[in-house]
């Protein structure tokens, strides 16, 4: 495999506290040495020059829908990973509700076997917490580690019955396995299709109360404390819920959390209203699960980010077909596309003074993979960073550059985004994974 | 059939705009009144006062909109809002016909959609809908160049219920500036109140919600929104106790009680509401002297309105029913685009 230097760039590589002007030199699919005009000291590579731009490790997502098997109309593995390509992301955990569900060796092994084959990106399978996302009876997890898979979850459906949690809970301290959980109470959202609060008022929706996420969050933790199991929040969406993750973490339980670029900038009012107050719509685009909610929710969730009680931002990247949300309200698919839009969106953090740059990619790379110990896993040390030996899944940012929403141009199948037509500042301008350029804009070039 | 009105896009027809002396009207679809200006309002009502001397006449039938197809679109039971809505097209001369759908045939939301672009394929003028999911006709707003009228989607709107009201108390009371209106009931899950609420406070009314703290929405106190959004929602007094709530009012309107909502765990049971929210006479005593008793219908008596006060002297129940074909007519009229009568604007 030839090699690849990668010049000049201002590299930050935050699991390595490195944060300067440096070359990254990738030799055979992995990281050889990053340092100060390392690139000039190899004779012979295809050269990038990063002169003016970030060069960070390539992110990494623990939340992903990739519709395969199953969907193929919302998504496949190769749209989906392209899509992430397009990111920045090299690495997606790829969620089982797909058709089959991913409760058994042969469906991880199928997905496995097609992201060898189609995917542009490491492809990590998340297993099924029961058989079928049924919350019957529980998957067997043996059976899904020993095939691929990173970590369990219903997610879509969260594990109701909490005795079946408990159990499930207990039941993974034998592999260490994070159980990662949709906490929204099913008796409590009901058919709710939007938070509950005035803009549903308003629309006369029915609510998913912020109680209906806490009370779940409260339950789960107490439950995962019992048996010290690893307890993973999926898109923690409320203050409320920042605040048990923050009680439980101080206690020393094994709890993380992530939180999605949607969630942590957009508000429930994206729903109903375009301009101003008097008049409204019904913008299917910004429905999701959990939903989007209060201003007081994004300024907990923004401050947890950048304290590391959230450990990282993971996308919830859920596209679907426009047959799904061009539809009444009540009947359409809930969920947005992210993939291609999370760096830059989240990038408002970091302008808004939230964030720093670092600490940003430290939750896209780092945290992510620290949170669920991805970097044990075999072939994968040092992933998250630009340690000699890791991956060489690199990423290639402007973080100033504006550039606007085209959800026509999307490489994922999903265009339903409530961003499009909008301009975000930062962008994606490159993506190493393995050491090959798998997307590339023309503001990079040859050396 | 004949061919479509004049207009093909959303945007009204050059003549509906508002010019000197003209009623202002801009609207070629009725979603809800949240967008109404209080002039449109008031040229809705009156004309609908025109309409209503139309149909007072002994033969009920003028050839105002002749060649105006008007669909009924029904995906929920009514009666009627239905009957109103096709009496109203029938004294204008226009062809209605009714088509009941059933939400549960429909899997994907497109045969929405289907729906309402072969209907105007059909060259039909108006659609008013009926559903029971709140926001459908924005959705069908935005796939046809037809008049949409909004006959109540889920608990989301009823603009022609508020108009009707708005009409009636306005019958009575002249100027509602000041007056105070009470509803009394499931403030949730009303569509009627949320209409009635936008149109009641743009006239200047003062209106107090009252109901169990289980059926009153988020968020409808200014003090829970964000200072940001008070305009968000119209400005109303929410109030859990009738007593407090009916004390100097001018109308009180209670709203219909769903069964359901004791199966829900919303109530402990309809003799309890009853105790607690039931329109009584005893109640209505603390209101104003003449006030005004309404019942958007179909009422339960016994549950939230005694029959006393119902069918007693106050009650202005059956003129909501009259004036609501004079009010949908008038609203008929005005998205056909035709050229209003030309003492419409004295007749205020």
């Amino acid at each position: 495999m030839p090699t690849l230097a990668i010049h000049n760039g201002r590299v930050i590589d935050p699991a390595l506290g490195r944060d300067g002007i440096a070359d990254v030199v990738i030799v055979d699919g992995r990281i050889s040495r990053v340092g100060p005009n390392e690139g000039d000291m190899v004779v012979e590579a295809e050269r990038i020059d990063a002169t003016g731009l970030i060069v960070s490790p390539g992110f990494v997502d623990l939340h992903t829908h990739l519709r395969e098997p199953g969907f193929e109309y919302k998504e496949t593995i190769a749209t989906g990973t392209l899509a992430a390509a397009r990111g920045g992301y090299t690495t997606v955990c790829a969620m089982p509700n797909t058709s089959p569900a991913l409760d058994s060796r042969s469906a991880i092994e199928s997905v496995l076997r097609e992201a060898e084959s189609t995917g542009r990106v490491r492809v990590l399978p998340i297993g099924c917490i029961t058989v079928g996302r049924k919350g019957q009876e529980l998957a067997p997890q043996g059976e899904l580690v020993e095939a691929g898979a990173v970590a369990i979850s219903d997610d879509g459906d969260a594990v109701a019955d909490p005795s079946l949690m408990r159990h499930a809970l207990a039941y993974s301290t034998r592999f260490g396995l994070p159980v990662a959980q949709h906490c929204e109470d099913p008796s409590l959202v009901r058919d709710g299709q939007m938070h509950e609060g005035w803009v549903a008022t308003r629309l006369g929706l029915r609510g998913r109360p912020a109680s209906a996420e806490e009370t779940m969050v409260a339950r789960d933790i107490a439950l995962a404390e019992l048996s010290g199991a690893h307890l993973h929040i999926c898109h923690i969406s409320t203050a409320g819920s920042v605040a048990l993750v923050a009680a439980a973490r101080a206690r020393g339980a094994r709890v993380t959390a992530e939180v999605t670029p949607h969630h942590l900038t957009l508000t429930h009012e994206e729903v109903a209203f375009a301009e101003d107050y008097r008049s409204i719509r019904y913008n299917t685009s910004a429905k999701v699960n959990p939903p989007l909610r209060e201003e007081a929710d994004l300024v907990a969730l923004g401050e947890a980010l950048r304290d590391g009680i959230i450990d990282a931002i993971a996308t919830d990247h859920a596209p679907h077909a426009t047959s799904d949300k061009e539809i009444e309200f009540n009947l359409a698919s809930p969920g947005l596309t992210m993939l291609e839009t999370a760096f830059g969106l989240s990038m408002r953090l970091v302008h808004d003074g939230v964030l720093t740059l670092p600490v940003l990619i430290e939750r896209m790379t780092a945290g992510p993979v620290r949170a669920w110990r991805l970097d044990e896993r075999p072939g994968l040390a040092g992933l998250g960073s630009l340690a000699p030996g890791a991956p060489a899944d690199v990423v290639i940012l402007d973080p100033n550059a504006e550039w606007p929403v085209e959800p026509e141009r999307f490489a994922s199948k999903g265009k339903n985004t409530p961003l499009g037509g909008r301009t975000l500042r930062g962008r994606v301008l490159a993506t190493v994974y393995g050491g090959q350029l798998v997307y590339e804009t023309e503001r990079v070039g040859a050396y | 059939m004949t061919a479509p009105a004049a207009s093909t896009s959303n945007t009204p027809p050059a003549e509906a705009t508002p010019n000197r002396g003209a009623p202002e009207w801009n609207h070629h679809h009725v979603l809800d009144l949240d967008d109404f200006s209080v002039q449109e309002i008031e040229t809705v009502l009156n004309l609908a006062d025109r309409m209503r001397e139309v149909l007072d006449r002994r033969i009920a039938r003028v050839p105002a909109l002749r060649g105006y197809t008007i669909v009924n679109l029904f995906y929920e039971p009514s009666t009627r809002t239905r009957a109103s809505f096709e009496l109203a097209g029938k004294v204008l001369g226009a062809d209605v016909i009714s088509v009941t759908a059933s939400t549960s045939s429909v899997v994907k939301g497109e045969s929405l959609i289907d729906t309402v672009r072969t209907l105007r394929a059909m060259r039909v003028d108006a659609m008013v809908m009926r559903h029971s999911m709140a926001g459908t006709p924005y959705l069908a707003s935005e796939h046809t160049d037809a008049s949409i009228i909004n006959a109540g989607d889920g608990a989301h709107a009823h603009p022609t219920q508020a108009l009707l009201d708005l009409y009636t108390i306005r019958s009575h009371l002249g100027d509602l500036r000041g007056k105070r209106v009470v509803m009394v009931g499931d403030i949730a899950h009303s569509r009627v109140a949320r209409s009635d609420m936008w149109g009641l406070t743009a006239l200047g009314a003062q209106v107090v919600v009252c109901g169990p703290p289980t059926l009153l929405p988020r968020g409808l106190r200014a003090s829970d929104r964000p200072a940001h959004a008070e305009s968000a929602l119209p400005p109303v007094t929410v109030e859990t106790d009738i007593d407090r709530a009916i004390e100097g009012a001018d109308v009180v309107m209670a709203l219909r009680l769903q069964s359901e909502r004791q199966q829900g765990g919303l109530l402990p049971s309809l003799h309890e509401y009853a105790r607690l929210y039931q329109v009584t006479a005893e109640r209505l005593a603390r209101a104003k002297p003449n006030h005004l008793l309404m019942h958007p219908g179909p009422k339960n008596e016994g549950t939230e309105i005694a029959a006393s006060v119902a069918a007693g002297g106050h009650s202005i129940i059956e003129e909501q029913v009259t004036n609501g074909v004079a009010v949908r007519m008038a609203l008929l009229y005005l998205l056909s685009g035709r050229e209003l009568p030309s003492d419409t604007g004295e007749a205020r």
